[in-house]
């Protein structure tokens, strides 16, 4: 892991180089030990991958860059997944590094007309969801703040976070509006950062590894799903950002398609998690996540988050790292950044932020695409 | 002298009487903004193009208080969602951009806008949805 914030004079790969080099050593696995490689980046550019595992003279094996938007460390943990599954590598490392550039992010999604029509100003589509809920669920602006609040609570235990000072309702309902009714604070900040783990098959026999693979330092977690959906079309607030949609309200959500299929993958439901790590782009897409995940019915985000079970402490932590409203979204990084976070929780590394005997997992991201990412571990 | 360009032209037909440019499914009915050669839920062929209603109701919005990247018109402005009665909800601007004095379900109108002068001193010009009390 490579902490997520700015860093002047550190480029994409060099947060590559300290995160890929400390899930291997992590994991035992050395040059050679790994027969593909999976990097997310969004704004990464050509090769950012091999630009990596150069500097640490580790080619030779396929390397492939993967852009799911905020769900790209997802994707490839999916496609790494699935190669094991079918035999084709035993061992595969899966990454993600980042450097997003400042201020609104200019998406090239968008058509050069949307953008000279004011219809690109992508704060403004989440403003358009979170009245939404504000609408459908009886969210509140207290409620939002409140969600700033816990995020910020949790991340000011987390050295990896871009902000580790907690925060006050006050102060974030009084940081100037930027989209009515997002406040400031209420929005997470495009970043820098790099995440790295090691898949390998549950049956590798780690004694027997012929080359580059030692015993690993810590004991191994399950990754019993990984799943990426994109969206169906009718939702006009869906993350596809289409110019229209149809008055139909029952369109499942890209989430609600990969949460569905990562439990059916997992054999695992909602009532059997213990911490998730969730989409927290803004507060309320960290309530609209609780609905589309399946933490609690549609329309009873409020109450679960008011409830405190979503707190550290509760029955069900969500985004114990501080979510991204503390750490800040590197795109091509974040997930793996969440799957590193509950990797930690599952073995029971977090310190002051840990989830008492954590043992279902599941992290969460979507974005623009749409992708949806939903991943559960296991110990 | 200056003339009046469409930000984008098929978007939208200029004048006394505009009109959103979408089209109509003939197999599962659907209208789509804008049209499309292709129906995104069905995936027939070659649906018809339709003029879209000018009026509807409003199901969501909020207000642009800093410029979006490629943006050259004034801040704040309005922009969010609105119903026609084809049963679809489309993405646009607003003419208000006080999101207090708007209200979920309110009547509104389409209106093309002003967006600002190109290289050319043209006025580009784009669709929004007004409150029809206001137009």
């Amino acid at each position: 892991m490579h902490p997520f914030g700015r860093f002047e004079g550190v480029s994409t790969t060099d947060m590559g180089v300290q995160a890929v080099r400390a899930a291997l050593r992590e994991a035992g696995v050395g040059k050679g030990g790994f027969q593909a490689a999976f990097c997310g980046t969004a704004y990464g550019g050509v090769a950012t991958g091999h630009k990596v595992l150069s500097r640490l003279g580790m080619t030779g094996m396929p390397i492939v860059d993967v852009e799911a938007g905020c769900a790209s460390g997802g994707a490839a943990l999916m496609l790494a997944a699935g190669a094991i599954k079918a035999g084709q590598y035993d061992t595969v490392l899966v990454f993600g590094t980042e450097k997003m550039p400042k201020g609104i992010i200019r998406s090239s999604f968008f058509e050069p007309w949307q953008e000279e029509a004011g219809l690109a100003a992508t704060p403004s589509f989440f403003a358009l969801r979170a009245q939404r809920v504000t609408m459908t669920s009886g969210v509140t602006k207290d409620h939002l703040a409140q969600v700033v609040v816990k995020n910020r609570r949790h991340g000011a235990a987390n050295p990896d976070a871009m902000y580790q000072k907690e925060i006050s309702a006050e102060e974030v309902l009084a940081s100037r509006v930027i989209c009515e009714p997002l406040h400031l604070f209420m929005l997470c900040s495009p970043n820098e950062g790099a995440a790295a783990v090691v898949l390998t098959r549950a049956d590798r026999d780690t004694a027997s590894t012929s080359s580059g693979a030692s015993m690993p330092s810590v004991p191994p977690i399950t990754l019993a799903g990984a799943v990426l959906r994109s969206h169906l079309p009718g939702s006009v607030l869906s993350e596809s950002t289409p110019l229209s949609g149809l008055t139909d309200d029952t369109v499942p959500a890209p989430t609600t398609l990969a949460a569905r299929a990562a439990f059916e993958e997992a054999g695992l439901g909602p009532d059997d998690l213990d911490v998730v790590e969730c989409q927290d782009t803004d507060a309320a897409r960290e309530l609209i996540s609780y609905e589309e995940i399946g933490l609690c019915d549609p329309g009873g985000s409020a109450e679960l988050l008011v409830s405190g079970a979503t707190m550290l402490g509760g029955r069900l932590p969500v985004n114990p790292s501080g979510g991204l409203l503390s750490k800040g979204e590197p795109l091509g990084a974040s997930a793996l950044g969440q799957v590193v976070e509950l990797v930690r929780q599952l073995r029971g590394e977090c310190g002051p932020r840990q989830v008492e005997g954590a043992r279902v997992a599941l992290s969460h991201t979507v974005g623009r695409g749409a992708n949806a990412g939903v991943v559960i571990l296991t110990r | 002298m200056s003339e009046r360009v469409m930000v984008r032209a098929g978007l939208f037909k200029d004048g006394e009487q505009p009109a959103l440019l979408g089209s109509r499914c003939t197999v599962c009915g659907a209208h789509h903004f804008p049209r499309h050669d292709t129906c995104p839920y069905c995936s027939t062929e070659d649906p018809v193009p339709t003029e879209l209603s000018g009026s509807g109701t409003l199901w969501a919005w909020t207000a642009v208080t800093s410029a979006p990247p490629g943006y050259q018109g004034e801040i704040p402005y309005g922009l969010g969602v609105v119903e026609l009665p084809e049963g679809i909800r489309v993405i646009t601007r607003l003419t208000e951009g006080d999101p207090a004095a708007l209200a979920f379900g309110q009547a509104m109108r389409l209106r093309i806008v002003p967006l600002h002068a190109d290289a050319d001193g043209n006025d580009v010009v784009t669709f929004a949805f007004a409150p029809l009390d206001a137009s």
